[in-house]
């Protein structure tokens, strides 16, 4: 043993003087969220009674939110791979190289059942999880987004929750010192119990300078950083891993408590002390804080890691070891440091006011022992804490793929130009600005796309590359046909990259899903995951980092399935990336992509129609790949002026968008005689871009579309202050942007009910 | 020009500063650490960037403005020496007592990041020197609490010294309630000390530097600051 834990005295590894007090009676496990074979396996794997320490490590370990042992085997179909992915699943995110020696760090990560007892504190210790993930591996965060979901407008909680957490997530962003630079906000009455919070962060690094949480080395010092440890956010893990139902507000005291400040100090400290070369291997202390931190350092480096509680820092007196292994008090650190580097490391986390402690050291024993005031109170097989949790081949049903809507049933209530009025001011399609202008994304001076357009674009460092950054899921595709509806949340934010012109290289997901102990919510989840799958190795967009929520319902209620996707693609010159903003009056207006006017689950059949039914459009990923390849050539060659993908409220919508964005209007050809005309503009047919070019570069467009097999087809000009359809009145274009940009403000002003 | 960017803990917008400082003047700040308690020697111009010093919680910049180095920065105001401060910079010129009047919370109770327009209310400062008077320039706001607020005495003298230097307005330069981005009296962006050294801003010129991200309306500000020193030199 080495200087760390001199003073603790000997012990025997396996000693008998494991406390047991109190016993372990069938309640105490079923308050820990093991079930009794869970516990028989505890059991045969350390052959002896487990104190109530190693109960409290064994239920942090094992449930479901650290343990996706209900997701595990399901996960593993996803690809993960490619030349430029320098990291794939199972570290703290997923990193890929950019060229020029560069690396791109990112991950998203889940906080939705905090968020909805705690809607500031959730959202905002969410946002500073995902950004230690990013920065304990060795990168400066340089931009967050986010994913946000909320229950019916009308429900009497939602404009509380709306407030909180994008307070919350500005709160902690803006403090923090990161742009907030996209995301995305949805409403539907099956968040109304659970809403979902998704935060996404991303971060830049030298591609030789990741650091990893593999410990290596026997009798090296384990670090602990940050911030001391308090009685907060016991079981925050075992709450995530539980449905809601009455008595969800007592879980309040399981909420973390942010502090950003800290966190910049940490983000400060721990890349000075990288920089210095004192770091062997870091882990963040998020869910399951010590616990899941020491366990995995160990068990990822084939050591084992003896801690002292003692020398913890703690934010007040008389903490057990228990609630020590238990506390997710957020901005802490574990770190294994070079012996001989521990001094200047110290040195450097005094300088920033932070708590510096020797905790424990690597052992080469494989076992997770734990030390409190002289005596052992945990002695457990560290590899098997991990790789032996349980693993479920839960059962599953598919989802009976629904009837298609005939559009000859539809009844149109509304004129086209009616309806656009309508759907432009619905909550899901209004602008965002009362939420985005709560996020700083301008700080960094990189932010080049800000948030409202397709994807953010960044400048990274200097120049000239450009990353671009989204976040999608179409939810209610995937409650109709989860398969379709999880290709479709890839090919969306592919797409979306597409749009501004760059190159989609990776994603991470977040899968948010109800309780999987439901064989139909565990088809739902099934179903998203192949074609998630499918997707990401038709468009070469592997998965490199992720996070599964399940049990997001309420009294049986759950959430629509909602696996959300955040893709992050290059740029060669962010400069030359694309805009959705209209450039110039009396250009040429193309459709890219094929339609039929698919109207089965779109937001037009729902909000105009009142009919929320149908198979959602299916995605060919061919198409996809081809009409998107063309329209990245023609940003890149600067023959597209405005770019736009088409989704949520289909052609009409987006049109509308563009029109916003630049005061300009456009003067539009009648639909064509085959397809119905609300179907026309107002499908969602996938695969579609809008695209103008200057009329010099029409005809030459679309004989290169032609010739590349993609369909094509010229649907009016720029033009004006209004968009005009042919037997309509004109919309004057500031008329809609009044009506787009008023919902919000006034909703949460409580204008609207 | 020999700047030093002075960095509380919490501080986020140093770095945005010191590239901004480095690209306009062709020299690299020096970032000066809170705990110190000498600003390097020659040192011609002090930054107080913007973020979050301390957090913000005790009060926006109420800790910062006691902070070691703070004394340093009131020996250089008292000799004449340039300042600067931005966001929360400003907040803690105004806690160290080395301008007038407080910022308040936002009057919509939010954080606001937003473009936003101010009018230069007169050029003959060593701040606005790159600035036309009644020119108008278009800068991002992001702050929670940057409502300025005075006594009306005070504002009333801030007013008829000319130490108003900053305005929101809207695009043509006019005062409107809606281009008041916190509901700060008299629409007030920037004011000056009693000498013109010091100058506190809400708005972030240093992110409006570089044409190829869309705007340079913030450059003036420290154009006309290494003008002047050149000239002081």
């Amino acid at each position: 043993m080495t200087h760390a834990l001199k003073a603790a005295g000997p012990y025997v590894t396996g000693s008998p003087m494991i406390p047991n007090e109190p016993k372990i009676s069938p309640a105490l496990v079923a308050e820990h969220g093991l079930t009794p074979d869970e516990y028989a396996r505890i059991l045969a794997l350390i052959g002896r009674e487990p104190s109530i320490t190693e109960l409290g490590i064994f239920s942090a370990m094992w449930n479901e939110h650290c343990s996706y042992k209900s997701s595990k085997i399901h996960l593993r179909t996803l690809p993960t791979e490619a030349p430029w992915v320098i990291q794939g699943p199972g570290e703290n995110a997923g990193v890929i190289a950019i060229g020029d020696g560069l690396a791109v760090v990112f991950k998203m990560e889940s906080h939705n059942h905090p968020s909805y007892i705690e809607p500031y504190q959730g959202a905002a210790t969410g946002v500073g999880g995902i950004l230690r993930d990013v920065f304990t591996m060795g990168a400066r965060p340089i931009a967050c987004l986010n994913s946000l979901r909320f229950g019916d407008p009308a429900h009497p909680k939602t404009r509380h929750l709306v407030a909180g957490v994008v307070a919350g997530i500005g709160g902690y962003g803006n403090s923090f010192g990161v742009p907030t630079v996209g995301g995305s906000v949805g409403f539907h009455t099956r968040y109304d119990g659970n809403c979902l919070v998704n935060a996404m962060a991303v971060g830049l690094a030298e591609a030789d300078k990741i650091f990893y949480a593999k410990a290596t080395g026997v009798g090296h010092p384990i670090v602990y950083l940050g911030s001391k440890t308090g009685r907060d956010g016991i079981h925050g893990a075992t709450m995530a891993s539980a449905e809601f139902g009455e008595g969800t507000e007592e879980k309040r005291p399981t909420v973390q408590v942010g502090d950003p400040f800290s966190e910049k100090l940490l983000l400060e400290a721990c890349l000075e002390i990288m920089a210095a070369g004192c770091v062997i291997a870091i882990q963040d202390m998020g869910a399951a804080g010590l616990t899941c931190s020491a366990v995995e350092m160990g068990a990822k480096g084939d050591l084992g890691v003896t801690l002292d509680l003692d020398k913890v820092p703690c934010r007040e007196t008389g903490m057990t070891a228990y609630e020590m292994m238990l506390s997710e008090s957020q901005e802490r650190m574990l770190m294994v440091l070079h012996p001989e580097k521990e001094a200047e490391a110290e040195a450097i986390f005094r300088k920033w006011g932070l708590d510096f402690a020797v905790v424990g050291e690597t052992t080469e024993t494989k076992r997770f022992v734990v030390r409190s005031q002289g005596e052992n109170v945990a002695d457990l097989p560290i590899k098997e804490l991990g790789d032996e949790a349980p693993v479920y081949q839960r059962p599953f049903v598919q989802t009976p793929k629904p009837p298609l809507v005939n559009s000859k049933d539809i009844k149109h209530p509304l004129k086209v130009s009616e309806a656009l009025e309508q759907l432009i001011a619905s909550p899901d399609l209004c602008a965002k600005r009362w939420v985005w202008e709560q996020y700083d994304h301008v700080i960094l001076g990189n932010t080049f796309q800000r948030p409202g357009g397709d994807a953010a674009v960044l400048r990274v460092n200097e120049g000239p590359k450009g990353l671009a950054l989204t976040t999608d899921a179409t939810p209610r595709y995937c409650e109709a046909d989860p398969f379709e509806g999880g290709k479709q949340a890839v090919a969306e934010a592919w797409r979306n990259l597409t749009a501004v012109g760059a190159r989609p290289l990776a994603v991470t997901d977040n899968l948010n899903f109800g309780s999987p102990e439901r064989p139909e919510i565990m088809g739902q989840f099934v179903g998203c995951v192949r074609g998630i799958a499918q997707a990401c190795k038709a468009l070469d967009f592997p998965v490199v980092s992720g996070n599964v929520s399940l049990y997001n319902e309420t009294n049986g209620r759950a959430i629509l399935p909602t696996p959300t996707i955040g893709g992050v693609g290059v740029l060669d010159d962010f400069a030359k990336s694309a805009s959705l903003a209209f450039k110039a009056p009396e250009e040429i207006i193309l459709l890219i992509g094929e339609t039929q006017g698919w109207l089965g689950q779109s937001l037009y059949l729902r909000d105009v129609c009142g009919r929320e039914e149908g198979a959602p459009p299916p995605v060919d990923l061919a198409a996809e790949r081809r009409n998107g390849d063309l329209v990245r050539a023609l940003i890149a060659e600067g023959i597209a002026t405005a770019t736009h993908d088409v989704s949520d409220g289909g052609l009409m919508v987006a049109l509308a968008e563009m029109a916003m964005a630049s005061g300009i209007g456009a003067r539009l050809y009648a639909a064509p005689i085959m397809i119905q005309e609300h179907a026309f503009w107002f499908g969602e047919d996938q695969a579609r871009y809008v695209v103008t070019v200057r009329p010099a570069d029409a005809e030459s467009t679309i004989a290169r579309a032609k010739a590349a097999g993609v369909p094509v087809r010229r649907i009016g000009s720029t033009a004006g202050n209004a968009l005009t359809l042919p037997g309509e009145a004109p919309i004057l274009v500031k008329h809609l942007s009044d009506r787009f940009e008023g919902w919000l403000p006034a909703y949460m002003a409580g204008g609207i009910s | 020009m020999k700047a030093a960017v002075v960095v509380f803990p919490g501080i986020n917008r140093e770095r945005d500063m010191a590239r901004t400082l480095t690209l306009v003047s062709g020299h690299a700040p020096v970032m000066v650490w809170h705990a110190e308690t000498e600003l390097p020697a020659g040192t011609d111009l002090v930054v107080l960037p913007g973020g979050f010093s301390y957090g913000d919680y005790l009060r926006c910049g109420a800790i910062a403005a006691r902070a070691p180095i703070m004394e340093a920065v009131r020996d250089h105001a008292r000799k004449g020496g340039l300042v600067l401060g931005v966001c929360n910079g400003f907040q803690i010129l105004c806690e160290a007592g080395l301008l007038p009047g407080a910022l308040l919370r936002n009057a919509a109770l939010k954080f606001i990041c937003r473009d936003v327009h101010m009018r230069i209310e007169r050029s003959d400062t060593p701040f606005t020197r790159g600035y036309n008077a009644g020119q108008v320039i278009r800068v991002p706001t992001a702050h929670g609490e940057g409502n300025y607020f005075a006594s009306p005495e005070t504002l009333a003298r801030l007013e008829a010294e000319g130490r108003v230097l900053f305005r929101y307005t809207d695009p043509q330069g006019n005062v409107a309630e809606n281009a008041n981005v916190n509901g700060a009296a008299n629409a007030i962006a920037g004011v000056l000390s009693e000498k013109h050294n010091v100058l506190g801003l809400m708005p972030h010129p240093e992110n409006h530097v570089e044409a190829v991200m869309g705007s340079t309306d913030g450059r003036g500000l420290f154009a006309g600051l290494v003008d002047h020193l050149a000239q002081a030199a």
